[in-house]
C-alpha cells in the first residue's frame, strides 16, 4: 500500500532492502522505518499487550507511545515508528516485556 | 562532561527558531534532537502556513526546515547540533544527562537551558480503541507524507480541529478514501478555509458526533458511531455504522513536559493550553532560573507560535547569560508583537486566557 502519485510530494525511495518478520522474508527500503515498511507489506499488528495480549499496532509514529515495540536482531523492545531499516535485520513479534539483558 | 553555554532540547520549529536568535546574540548553542532528522513535525506538514511573512505564511511546512537550517548555517563557529540525542534526565546542580543513538551517554553542564520538546497525540477513550488500525492523525500524516505508505483503505477522521481537516485532506491527496469527519464539539473547530475544502470533495463532516466503539478481531474493521447531546452524553438510537479499515485519533495534543517536571520546575493544569505546563516569566523562563521553555511544551499552539516562541526564549536566554545585543528591546518587541498578532483571532484569546494563567509578571531578570 504504497502511495504512487502524489500531488505536492515526490518519494525517493532509497535501495530495496530485504529483511524478515517473523522468519518471513519482507521487502523495504532505505530511509524508511522498520514499522513504515511492514505497514507497506501489510502487517498491522507488531506486537501484543502484556497482560490481556491484544494486538498492538503503532499509534504515535514518532517514538512516544511505546506501542510499537518489537523485537530487533534478537533485542527486545525496539521502538519500530524511529528504527531505520537495514538490510538482513531479523525482525519478530514480542511477547511479554522482553529481555534487554 | 560536555560544557555548553545554552543548551537547546529539541530540534523542532521552537528549538531551531532559539537557536538561531541566541547564536545570532553571540551564545554558543548545543541543540539536542532525539531525531535523526531536524525541524520535529513540519516534516510531514504538506500544508502552507498561516501567519504573515515573518512566520513564513504561504510557505509549506516542508519546506520551512531548509528555510531555519539556512539560517542557523551561518552561525556555525558558534553552534553545535547533535541529532539521535535524547535528553534523560534534569537535575537539580544543573547537569543535564543525554543519550546519542543506543548506548553512548554523557553528561552536559550549560549555563542555561531552553526546553522545546514539544506536544504529543492525545488518544480518545471509547471501547477497542487500542486496535491496529486506530492511530493517531499525525502518525498517518508521517506514514503517509515522510514514508508515502498509505494507512489503509477507508479512513474515519475523529477530530475537525485543523490538524483533522488538514490530514483528511492530505489523506485525499493520497488517494485514500476519507469516510467522514467526526466532532463531539456542536461546532467545526479548524478553520472554515479548511472544512470548505473537505466538504466540497463530498466528505460529511458529523458535529455532535462520536465514536461509540470500535470493532475488529486483529485490527479495525469497522466503527459505530453515534449523536452526542449537548452535555457529550451519548443517544441511544442514533447509531451509524462505518466500514473502515482506519481510524485518525485527532483530538489535539498535550505539552511534552517531563524534563521541566523532573528540573522542579512549577507547573500547572491549563486546559486552554491543553496540559500542564510550566509557569514562566515574560522572557518564557521557568521558576527554575535559567532554564527557559519555548513552543508546544509551554502550551500546544501551532508551528508559527512555537517558532516565535522559540526566537524570543532563544534572545532571552542568550541576553539572560551575557550576550545582551544592542537591539535586545527592538527584536523583543518585535517578537511579542507578532505573538500578539497571531494569537488576534477566536483561537488566540482562548490561548491567552491560557497564558494569563502562568506568566508571573515582573519577574524579568534580564
Amino acid at each position: 500500500m504504497r502511495i504512487e502519485q502524489h500531488p505536492i510530494l515526490q518519494f525517493h525511495k532509497g535501495k530495496k532492502l530485504k529483511f524478515t518478520f517473523n522468519g518471513e522474508e519482507v521487502e523495504g527500503f532505505e530511509g524508511e522505518t522498520i514499522a513504515a515498511a511492514l505497514h507497506a507489506a501489510g502487517v498491522k499488528v507488531l506486537g501484543r499487550s502484556l497482560f490481556l495480549h491484544r494486538p498492538r499496532g503503532f499509534y504515535c509514529a514518532i517514538g512516544n507511545c511505546s506501542s510499537c515495540l518489537m523485537t530487533v536482531n534478537g533485542k527486545a523492545n525496539v521502538k519500530t515508528c524511529v528504527t531505520d531499516l537495514e538490510e538482513g535485520m531479523v525482525v519478530e513479534t514480542q511477547e511479554g516485556k522482553g529481555v534487554i539483558i | 562532561m560536555k560544557q555548553a553555554e545554552l543548551l537547546i532540547i529539541g530540534g523542532g520549529p521552537a528549538g531551531l527558531c532559539a537557536a538561531i536568535s541566541a547564536a545570532s546574540s553571540g551564545a554558543n548553542v548545543l541543540v539536542a534532537e532525539r531525531n535523526k532528522n531536524l525541524g520535529g513535525q513540519l516534516v510531514k506538514q504538506t500544508h502552507m502556513f498561516f501567519g504573515s511573512e515573518k512566520q513564513y505564511a504561504s510557505t509549506r511546512g516542508i519546506d520551512i526546515t531548509g528555510i531555519l537550517l539556512n539560517e542557523l548555517s551561518k552561525y556555525k563557529e558558534n553552534v553545535e547540533i547533535m541529532t539521535d540525542t535524547t535528553i534523560v534526565g534534569m537535575f537539580e546542580d544543573g547537569v543535564v544527562t543525554a543519550l546519542h543513538k543506543e548506548d553512548n551517554y554523557f553528561k552536559i553542564k550549560p549555563d542555561a537551558v531552553v526546553v522545546a520538546t514539544g506536544a504529543f497525540e492525545k488518544a480518545l477513550a471509547f471501547p477497542n480503541n487500542d486496535l491496529p488500525g486506530i492511530y493517531g492523525a499525525g502518525a498517518v500524516q508521517t506514514l503517509m507524507n515522510v514514508y508515502g505508505v498509505k494507512p489503509g483503505n477507508k479512513v474515519l477522521m475523529v477530530g475537525a480541529g485543523n490538524i483533522g481537516l488538514i490530514v483528511s485532506y492530505q489523506l485525499m491527496q493520497a488517494g485514500v478514501e476519507v469516510s467522514a469527519i467526526l466532532d463531539a464539539a456542536p461546532r467545526i473547530g479548524g478553520y472554515l478555509v479548511h472544512a470548505s475544502k473537505i466538504r466540497r470533495m463530498g466528505v460529511p463532516i458529523l458535529t455532535s458526533h462520536t465514536v461509540k466503539e470500535a470493532i475488529g478481531k486483529e485490527f479495525l474493521e469497522k466503527a459505530i458511531v453515534c449523536q452526542v447531546d449537548d452535555k457529550f452524553n451519548q443517544i441511544e438510537g442514533t447509531e451509524i455504522e462505518f466500514d473502515v479499515d482506519v481510524m485518525c485519533i485527532s483530538v489535539g495534543l498535550t505539552p511534552l513536559n517531563e524534563l521541566l517536571s523532573m528540573r522542579g520546575c512549577q507547573m500547572k493544569y491549563v486546559p486552554q493550553l491543553s496540559g500542564i505546563v510550566p509557569l514562566r516569566n515574560e522572557n518564557y523562563e521557568t521558576t527554575i532560573e535559567n532554564v527557559f521553555a519555548a513552543g508546544d511544551t509551554t502550551g500546544v499552539e501551532e508551528a508559527s507560535a512555537a517558532m516565535v516562541e522559540g526566537y524570543l526564549a532563544g534572545l532571552c536566554a542568550a541576553a539572560k547569560i551575557g550576550h545582551m545585543t544592542d537591539d535586545f528591546e527592538e527584536r523583543k518587541n518585535d517578537y511579542v508583537k507578532q505573538l500578539e498578532s497571531l494569537r488576534s483571532g477566536p483561537v488566540g484569546k482562548h490561548i491567552l486566557s491560557g497564558i494569563e494563567q502562568i506568566v508571573i509578571k515582573g519577574e524579568q531578570y534580564v
